[in-house]
């Protein structure tokens, strides 16, 4: 009855976006405010009607309800409650529920905390968000309905894929969806906008915060997903440049490049056709990545099912929605009239080169993820396209970006002008850095490398550093300590802007670490036995047989000591775990973090006799992926949180803040 | 669920295709001590070599992370090959033609490729492109507007320019 | 000019669009990859044989240019496989039905196992290689079990399936090729 109760809400919700995607707009094209203002009761209401099907679903799962077939398929009675909860998601129906659900909460925020927007914009906003809602509502329901029953209901469900059970990713796929569907919004301001013809320092404004929101859920989101990746897989790694990555950090990049370009909208009232490209584009390629991994189209993605039919609906919805928003720009964008002025060597200048070199790394990913299938299609050739080739090319592409990314929050507005003379030193300044960085890696080959990442992220917290005391201490009346005192009077967006890129810095030293100058050590060994690697004793205690609720495991305990010293150290617990409903094997790897490096331990096969395969890393400067990571997350809330106080009050820049103390960064 | 997706490609598409196929029987773990060489700069060269070796049944896992059973295989086939005295460049051209360009995950140069790779340098190419004429568009923009600015403009311009201007200034 | 400057975004996602309903339209399955051998000729491994009573094979038990032979099947396969299970009674039907000659390659197997198998589901083949290591597999570019060669008469491979044979499959892709290689030979 309770799945019934689902459909049934979910239909209603589909009825409502219907009537939310016609009405408002029509209310704004005829300027009938009533018509417009109904897009708000309806946005509620379909938030309503999908937390209603959540719970349902949710509920299903919980009770382990067998006689709804995606809970057969995806569930067990024996799953512990987290598991239960998140195997709501973790199949293809289920995370489209998901998907609409938080579509729909992004719509219910625009109209509650829109109130502010002109009522124009808003109405178009939701409106648009609306049509989205429209046609995965109407996707859920006629190709993946989470409620089909299963008649006669079997006793026992197939549980969910044991990868799945892991507290990583119970969290990794709503996070990631706040961060794609998030965009959504971004891009319903933007074909509103075009519609209105109208883009200016307060659309901007408008924009900015939800693309801040987006895009430290998208950040959370995959630094969730590598992180799995990273102690579950079991060989160390936590970026592989597989297809579906990628079609998680495209998006990543060009909101990234979004969130920089809409400063320059705001402050500069230009560059305005180019932010609402990245706006409909950066949400188009979360669209293109929900259809890779749904479609079957890549070969990596078979987790979801992959059926054909699901595919083409898919692929329209792509067309309408991509094609149908690429055309209206084709048609509206090139009567937007940019507005002021800058130099190119300027605040917004370096901003310029963050979205150039952005842009072309999504670009170089994207193409790179599909070049194997563009290739098939037009030669019949089949290649393969990996870690490798991106290493190759993204990395290259990186480097200046982070330089770049010091100068710029260095730079004044509108035109700096560097003296002459030490433009000529900077050139030769630059010549020498880049000089040293080709015979570090000439002579030390990878070290090299190594020498330039780290050179890269101490550049990058100097220049941070640098630019927050800066701040603090704008000219030299200010005395140093009233300059500490000032930095706690920074605005949040100020802190939040330092925060996310000392956070770049940190996953960029964190990477470097982790890739370049990680110690491996592959051997066989016995309970008791002692073996070193790079500077530390591991000692493999014993193998023991472990029982969870839904598998069975062989558990190896490790004491892991500085070479040399006796007496404590630190325990890693690895494990394998064969799950009873699927016969599936898993690793656990046993880590042991510290600041400055992990311990990393697999547990493998018996050989019969006594002895285990054993795989140990030391990986230097691991923990900073995370950490950095967390930093960039913290730096976009803050920021956000700042921001919130600022919405709704779009002054012109020109004449505000004479009274306001130090300007926001961004 | 992106990366989640991924990494199932290696368990769980390898169960999916096993409906297709049935793969041998795997025991775990990637590069195993029994399959190493004993030379340890010859190990390393095989570790190098199978790095770049996409493992075909788990689609998208190189041999050297890949515990499937031709995985293990091919990374043995390796290190027999370079013990027979083949170059890294022969070991990999006898596996190009077994089973074809796809092992290779870093796809060679070629007419095919050549888009792919020079894609990078294109795109940062054709945008500083565009960059460049958009602000020569904004200077000429200027200095057809310089000397008929209205009263407003003006009031304007010297506004944004004005160092009082602590807004922009920050 | 800057017009098209605006419509280049829409043009390109309608190339991308385009190829991907080319892929799911008419593309085919992802995970098959074309075997590199085809047009190449079999491998030169010499398997030993797996029962006492018939033959390995090798190369000089298929043609050559030089002296051409007739058509051949080899069919990789092993007890552990299930599907080597399924598809069994059609290559047993294919080898009696066709006249042509099935070699059967046996990988990764027991011996005995092997043996059992053959006696509970019959043994169609005309000459079966032992290849207990899986060396001589990766020699032909075997990836997946089952799979099965057409070597023509000059003893080059000119069409290989991964996965087991179905009535339909043998319609419509192998028994053609069979036809033409014998209305040639």
């Amino acid at each position: 009855m309770i799945a019934e109760i689902g459909h049934f809400a979910m239909t209603l919700a589909l009825g409502l976006a219907l009537f939310q995607a016609i009405l408002p707009m029509a209310g704004a094209a005829r300027g009938e405010p009533r018509w417009m203002k109904l897009a708000e009761p309806a946005a509620i209401g379909q938030l309503a009607c999908l937390l209603v099907a959540f719970v349902a679903l949710t509920n299903a799962y919980v009770t382990s309800d067998f006689s709804v077939r995606n809970v057969v398929e995806n569930s067990h009675s024996l799953k512990p409650l987290l598991y239960k909860v998140s195997g709501v998601w973790g199949n293809h129906e289920g995370s489209l529920l998901l998907w609409v659900t938080v579509l729909a909460l992004f719509g219910a925020l625009v109209a509650v905390f829109g109130r502010k927007l002109p009522p124009g914009l808003k109405a178009r906003t939701l409106s648009v968000q609306a049509m989205i809602a429209v046609g995965f509502l109407l996707f859920t329901l006629l190709t993946s309905n989470p409620f089909e029953r299963m008649i006669p209901a079997p006793l026992e469900g197939r549980d969910l894929n044991p990868l799945l059970q892991d507290p990583g990713l119970a969290f990794h796929p709503p996070m990631l969806y706040i961060g794609y569907v998030g965009l959504s919004v971004v891009f319903s301001f933007a074909v509103a906008a075009l519609i209105e013809g109208k883009v200016d320092a307060a659309w901007a404004r408008w924009v900015r915060p939800w693309t801040l929101l987006a895009w430290s859920f998208l950040t959370a989101g995959i630094a969730l997903g590598s992180w799995w990746a990273y102690y579950e897989l079991g060989w160390g790694g936590f970026w592989y440049w597989d297809p579906v990555e990628n079609a998680s950090f495209m998006p990543w990049l060009l909101a990234t490049a979004l969130l920089h370009s809409a400063i320059v909208v705001e402050k500069r009232d230009t560059l305005k056709t180019w932010t609402i490209l990245l706006a409909i584009m950066a949400f188009s390629l979360s669209l293109i990545g929900t259809f890779l991994v749904r479609s079957g189209v890549l070969t990596s993605v078979h987790a979801f099912a992959s059926d054909p039919d699901r595919g083409i609906f898919i692929l329209l919805l792509l067309a309408i929605s991509i094609g149908g928003s690429l055309a209206l720009y084709a048609w509206r964008a090139p009567t937007l009239t940019a507005g002021g002025l800058f130099r190119p060597i300027s605040r917004e200048g370096a901003l310029v080169l963050n979205n150039l070199l952005l842009a072309a790394a999504a670009g170089t990913v994207f193409l790179g993820t599909l070049y194997p299938l563009f290739l098939e299609v037009v030669t019949g050739d089949k290649i393969s396209v990996g870690p490798p080739y991106f290493n190759a090319t993204f990395v290259p592409i990186m480097i200046p970006l982070l330089i770049a990314l010091g100068v710029g929050p260095l730079m004044p507005w509108k035109r700096g002008d560097l003296p002459q003379a030490l433009r000529i030193l900077t050139a030769a300044f630059v010549g020498a850095v880049a000089v040293t960085a080709v015979t570090a890696v000439a002579i030390l080959g990878e070290l090299g490398y190594a020498l330039i990442g780290f050179a890269v992220a101490a550049w990058l917290v100097g220049a941070a550093a640098t630019e927050l005391w800066r701040r603090a201490k704008p000219t030299s009346r200010v005395s140093a300590g009233d300059a500490f005192g000032r930095l706690f009077k920074l605005s949040r967006a100020s802190w939040g802007m330092t925060a996310a890129h000392v956070g770049v810095a940190i996953v960029v030293a964190g990477a470097t670490g982790t890739t370049l100058l990680t110690a491996e050590l592959i051997t066989k060994t016995r309970p008791g036995e002692t073996v070193t690697l790079g500077g530390y004793a591991f000692t493999l205690e014993d193998v023991t047989e472990a029982r969870g609720p839904n598998y069975g495991a062989q558990r190896g305990t490790f004491t892991v000591r500085e070479e040399g010293t006796v007496g404590g150290g630190q325990v890693l617990t690895a494990e394998r775990r064969v799950y009873v409903a699927s016969g599936q094997e898993t690793t656990e790897a046993g880590i042991g973090s510290s600041m400055m490096r992990d311990l990393y331990a697999v547990i493998g096969d018996s050989d019969g006799s006594g002895g285990y395969t054993i795989r140990l890393y030391v990986k230097p400067l691991a923990p900073w992926l995370w950490i950095g990571s967390a930093l960039m997350v913290l730096g976009g809330l803050l920021s956000l949180s700042d921001r919130r106080l600022r919405i709704g009050a779009p002054v012109r820049s020109g004449t505000a803040s004479a009274t306001s103390a130090p300007a926001p960064a961004e | 669920m992106p990366s989640l997706m991924s990494r199932l490609s290696s368990a769980i598409l390898c169960a999916g295709f096993a409906l297709l196929i049935a793969l041998a029987p795997s025991p775990s773990g990637a590069v195993l001590p029994d399959e190493m060489l004993a030379d340890p700069a010859m190990e390393a060269r095989a570790r190098v070599i199978s790095k770049d070796i996409r493992c075909l049944v788990c689609q998208n896992q190189s041999i050297d992370d890949s515990d499937a059973d031709l995985a293990r295989d091919l990374r043995i086939l390796i290190r027999e090959r370079l013990n027979e005295g083949d170059t890294n460049d022969q070991v990999q051209d006898y596996l190009v033609a077994r089973y074809g360009e796809y092992v290779l995950l870093n796809p060679p140069m070629r007419a095919g490729t050549l888009l792919l790779w020079g894609a990078p340098a294109i795109l940062v190419l054709l945008g500083s492109i565009a960059v460049f004429f958009w602000f020569r568009g904004l200077g000429r923009k200027t200095a057809a507007a310089g000397p008929t600015l209205s009263a407003e403009e003006e009031a304007r311009l010297s506004s944004l320019i004005s160092p009082r201007n602590g807004k922009d200034q920050s | 000019m800057k017009r098209i400057l605006f419509l280049l975004p829409l043009g390109l996602f309608i190339i991308v669009a385009g190829y991907f309903a080319w892929q799911l339209l008419y593309g085919r399955d992802p995970r098959i990859i074309p075997s590199a051998l085809i047009g190449n000729p079999v491998p030169e491994t010499e398997l030993p044989p797996l029962k006492d009573d018939k033959p390995g094979f090798g190369r000089a038990d298929f043609g050559s240019p030089d002296a051409e032979k007739a058509p051949v099947l080899v069919n990789v396969f092993a007890s552990w496989c299930g599907p080597c299970r399924a598809e069994h009674p059609f290559v047993t039907a294919l080898a009696k039905q066709e006249s042509i000659e099935v070699y059967g390659l046996n990988a990764k197997d027991n011996r005995q196992a092997a043996l059992d198998w053959l006696r509970d589901l019959g043994d169609p083949y005309a000459k079966i290689g032992f290849d207990p290591q899986g060396k001589a597999v990766l020699d032909w570019g075997v990836y997946g079990y089952p799979e099965t060669y057409l070597v023509n008469g000059r003893g080059e491979i000119v069409f290989k399936h991964v996965g087991p044979l179905y009535p339909d499959l043998i319609e419509r892709e192998l028994l053609p090729r069979i036809r033409a290689l014998k209305g040639e030979g």
